[in-house]
C-alpha cells in the first residue's frame, strides 16, 4: 500500500477538479467492493453489501481532494495570476513548481519580482496577488492554451525522507483513503452484519461540501472518518501536536460520538494498536463536522495521521501512522456493536 | 421550581447526559411519548386538545459552554480548550469540576508579581491557563483524568438582591425549566417539547429535530445577552434586567416574522405580561438554524435577559423567567393565530 500511496499523494486533483483522480480511486477500491460508483460531484463510493439486505449500514470516509490553485488572468506578456482552492499558505508559493491544465499539460515556476524591486519590503511575506505562474511561452501561445478557471496543481512527487518517513504534496487526505483501503485489506473475506461503505469524498478543502451530500444519502448508522492532524516540528508548539510514528490520534469532543471514542480507546488496547488522543471543544475541522449532522444525524469517530507541514508541498508523515489507523479501524469494525450504539443516549 | 436543580447539573456540550436524565424523568408522565436522537437531542411529544393536525416545537437546549481536557501535562496539569464561546478573561482562578467524577479543581495561570509589565496589560489566552486539581504528576493525574474529559464551572445557585439569580448554565437551563413547568399547559395544537443538544458550538442539534420533526411553529426559549450594566451605550443594551421577556425581531441568525413578533408583543400587553424586544441584532440561537431547516419553519425566540452569560456567574431576575413562562403560557392558548400568517416577512 506504501506504492499505492506514493502513486495517489502525487496525482493531481485539487478540490472541484477530482475528476482526474476518479479512475484511479475507483480503481484502488475495486479489489474489495462489490460496486464501485461515482456520483456527479466525483465522490466515489464503495460499495460492500452484508447478506442481510436489512441489515445496518456503516460509512468509511476520507477526502481526495487537495489544495491547489486556480488561473483568474492572464497578463499581456502571457504570465498567468491565480487565487488559491483551499487554504493555501502563500508563504510556500515563490519558486513552487506547478502543472497548469489548460488545453494541454503545461509545467510552470511561480515567479516573484526580485526582492530589491518589490513594494512591501523584505520582512513582508509576499501578497499571492503579486505572484505569477511563468510557464515560459508568449502571450499569444499561453492565450491558446489556457483559459481562466483552469485547475493549477503543485508539481510534486513523493520521496522517501528515511526508511518509513514519506513527503509529498497531497497526503492530506490521500494518506486516509490509504487507511480506509489498509482497512478493507485487512477485513477482505470476513463477514461482517453491516453493509459497508467506503468513500472517497471531494471538496473537503473548500467546505465539508462531498462529505454532507453522501452522508446525507447514504444515511448511514455510523461513520468512520479519517484525516490528518498535526506532526510535530520544533517551533509547533505541543497542544494537538502529536510525533510521527506514534499511531493513531483517537478524537475526543462534542464532534465525536462518545460510543465510538471509548470503542477506540477499548480496542487499541486490547490489540495494542499505538494510539493518542486529542481532544477538541466543537468543530474538528474535518468532514466529520458535516458528516455529524447530515441528515437525521450520524454518530462518527475522527481517526487523525500526524502529518508535519499540513497543505504545503512537502506534507510529510510515517507509514506506520497510515498502518496504524487502518489496523485501528478493521478492528473497531469487528467490534462495532451498532444496537449498543443506538442506545447510548436513551437511558 | 426546577431551576436550582437543572443548574446545578452538568451539561457541557456534547456531555448533556445527566440534564437529559434529570428532564426525562420528569417529563415521561407527562407526555406521550420521548424520542431521542443520535445525538442525544430529546423529543417529548403531547398531542394537543384540538384536532388541528398541527405541531408546536417549543424548544430549549440543554447544553452549557465549559471546557474539555485536551492534554496533561508532565507536571499533572490539566491543558484544555474551550467549549462553545467563553472569553477567557473570566477563566482566571475559578473553580470548576472535571470529568464524570466532579473533581474539584482550579483554573491557573502564574501570580501577577511573576507577570512581566507586558503580560499585565494583555488578556491572557486559553492555551496559558490550566487547571490544577492537586495531582503529583502526569501518572497520578492519569488516574483520574483522561483527554476528552469535560470541565464544567463550579459556581452555586444563589438568589440575591431584587428577586435575581447567580449560577452557572442559565442560558439556558431556564429555556429547559420554562418548558418543563409548561408541560402541562393546555394547547389546541400537538406540542413537542423539544430539548436540544450542542447548541453552544453552532446550533447542531437542533437542526435534527426540526428536520424530524417538522413543526409549523417553533418557539425557542432562551437566555439572552443582557449589557444594561453601567459603561454600555444605550443603543448597545439588548435588554433590561426586570424588563421582562425579550422578544427578538432580528439577531444574527435570523430574521423573525413581524406579523408574530407583533401579535406576540400584544399577547403580553393584553395578558399583563411584561415584555420587551431585544434590541441589537447580534447573538444568535437555534432559531437560526431551525427557521432554515425542513424546507422552512416560522419560528419565534422569547428569551430571559441574562447579565455575564457564558461565565460561571450569570444573573437572571425571576421576574423575567416567570415572564417567559406565562408569555409562553398565552401563546400555547392562542397558537391558532399562527395559522393566519401569509407570508414570510
Amino acid at each position: 500500500m506504501k506504492k499505492e500511496l506514493i502513486h495517489l499523494a502525487a496525482a493531481d486533483g485539487i478540490s472541484g477538479f477530482e475528476f482526474s483522480l476518479t479512475e484511479a480511486v475507483k480503481k484502488l477500491m475495486k479489489p474489495y467492493c462489490d460496486s464501485v460508483e461515482a456520483d456527479t460531484m466525483g465522490n466515489v463510493i464503495g460499495h460492500i453489501p452484508s447478506e442481510n439486505p436489512t441489515a445496518k449500514s456503516v460509512m468509511l470516509e476520507a477526502h481526495i481532494d487537495g489544495i491547489g490553485l486556480m488561473v483568474s488572468g492572464i497578463s499581456e506578456e502571457g504570465f498567468l495570476s491565480f487565487v488559491p482552492v483551499g487554504g493555501v499558505d502563500s508563504a510556500v508559493l515563490p519558486g513552487a513548481e506547478v502543472w497548469v491544465y489548460g488545453n494541454e499539460q503545461l509545467f510552470g515556476v511561480i515567479g516573484m519580482k526580485p526582492p530589491h524591486l518589490q513594494t512591501s519590503g523584505r520582512d513582508a511575506a509576499v501578497p499571492i496577488d503579486e505572484l505569477v505562474i511563468d510557464v515560459g511561452l508568449s502571450g499569444e501561445e499561453v492565450r491558446n492554451k489556457v483559459k481562466v478557471g483552469d485547475m493549477v496543481c503543485f508539481a510534486e512527487s513523493v520521496k522517501a525522507l528515511s526508511g518509513k518517513v514519506l513527503s509529498g504534496k497531497s497526503f492530506d487526505d490521500r494518506a486516509g483513503l490509504i487507511s480506509l483501503l489498509l482497512c478493507l485489506k485487512a477485513l477482505k473475506g470476513k463477514k461482517l452484519p453491516f453493509h459497508l461503505y467506503v468513500v472517497a469524498a471531494v471538496q473537503e478543502e473548500v467546505g465539508l461540501r462531498g462529505a454532507a451530500m453522501v452522508s446525507e444519502r447514504l444515511a448511514p448508522d455510523c461513520a468512520f472518518v479519517v484525516d490528518v492532524c498535526h506532526g510535530d516540528t520544533p517551533d509547533g508548539g505541543s497542544e494537538s501536536i502529536f510525533k510521527l510514528g506514534s499511531g493513531a490520534v483517537i478524537s475526543f469532543g462534542p464532534n465525536i460520538h462518545p460510543y465510538l471514542s471509548s470503542l477506540a480507546k477499548t480496542v487499541a488496547k486490547k490489540e495494542k494498536i499505538k494510539v493518542s488522543y486529542d481532544a477538541d471543544g466543537g468543530d474538528t475541522g474535518t468532514d466529520a463536522w458535516a458528516v455529524q449532522v447530515a441528515g437525521m444525524g450520524i454518530p462518527v469517530l475522527l481517526l487523525s495521521i500526524p502529518l508535519r507541514y499540513m497543505h504545503t508541498t512537502v506534507e510529510t508523515l510515517h507509514f506506520d501512522d497510515v498502518k496504524a489507523v487502518g489496523d485501528l479501524l478493521s478492528a473497531m469494525l469487528l467490534n462495532l456493536d451498532l444496537e449498543a450504539l443506538g442506545c447510548t443516549f436513551q437511558n | 421550581m426546577y431551576l436550582s436543580e437543572l443548574t446545578a447539573l452538568p451539561g457541557v456540550s456534547g456531555n448533556e447526559n445527566a440534564v437529559r436524565a434529570y428532564i426525562k424523568k420528569r417529563m415521561e408522565p407527562l407526555c406521550d411519548r420521548i424520542e431521542i436522537d443520535s445525538m442525544g437531542n430529546m423529543m417529548c411529544f403531547k398531542k394537543g386538545t384540538g384536532n388541528t393536525g398541527k405541531t408546536l416545537m417549543l424548544c430549549a437546549h440543554m447544553d452549557e459552554v465549559g471546557l474539555i481536557v485536551s492534554r496533561i501535562t508532565e507536571e499533572g496539569f490539566l491543558k484544555f480548550k474551550t467549549v462553545g464561546g467563553i472569553d477567557p478573561r473570566v477563566l482566571v482562578s475559578k473553580r470548576v469540576l472535571i470529568g464524570e467524577e466532579g473533581l474539584p479543581g482550579v483554573i491557573g495561570r502564574k501570580a501577577i508579581h511573576l507577570l512581566t509589565p507586558e503580560e499585565r496589560k494583555k488578556a491572557p489566552k486559553v492555551k496559558e491557563l490550566y487547571v490544577d486539581f492537586g495531582a503529583k504528576n502526569k501518572k497520578e493525574a492519569e488516574k483520574y483524568v483522561t483527554v476528552g474529559d469535560y470541565i464544567v464551572f463550579d459556581s452555586a445557585y444563589r438568589e440575591f438582591g431584587d428577586s435575581l439569580v447567580k449560577t452557572k448554565a442559565l442560558d439556558d437551563r431556564v429555556g429547559c425549566g420554562a418548558l418543563m413547568e409548561l408541560a402541562q399547559e393546555p394547547c389546541t395544537w400537538d406540542i413537542c417539547f423539544a430539548f436540544t443538544v450542542q447548541e453552544e458550538t453552532g446550533l447542531r442539534g437542533a437542526r435534527l429535530c426540526a428536520r424530524r420533526v417538522k413543526p409549523d411553529l417553533a418557539v425557542v426559549l432562551e437566555g439572552t445577552t443582557c449589557s444594561d450594566i453601567p459603561g454600555t451605550n444605550s443603543n448597545m443594551v439588548s435588554t433590561r434586567l426586570g424588563g421582562g421577556a425579550a422578544i427578538s425581531f432580528v439577531d444574527g441568525t435570523t430574521s423573525f416574522n413581524r406579523q408574530l413578533v407583533s401579535w406576540l408583543y400584544r399577547l403580553g400587553e393584553e395578558n399583563q405580561i411584561p415584555v420587551q424586544y431585544k434590541q441589537t441584532a447580534t447573538g444568535g440561537n437555534d432559531a437560526g438554524i431551525i427557521h432554515v431547516s425542513a424546507g422552512g419553519i416560522l419560528v419565534i425566540s422569547i428569551s430571559v435577559p441574562a447579565r455575564y452569560i457564558h461565565s460561571p456567574s450569570s444573573v437572571i431576575s425571576l421576574q423575567d423567567y416567570k415572564a417567559v413562562k406565562d408569555l409562553t403560557k398565552v401563546l400555547m392558548q392562542e397558537v391558532d393565530y399562527a395559522d393566519n400568517i401569509e407570508n414570510i416577512m
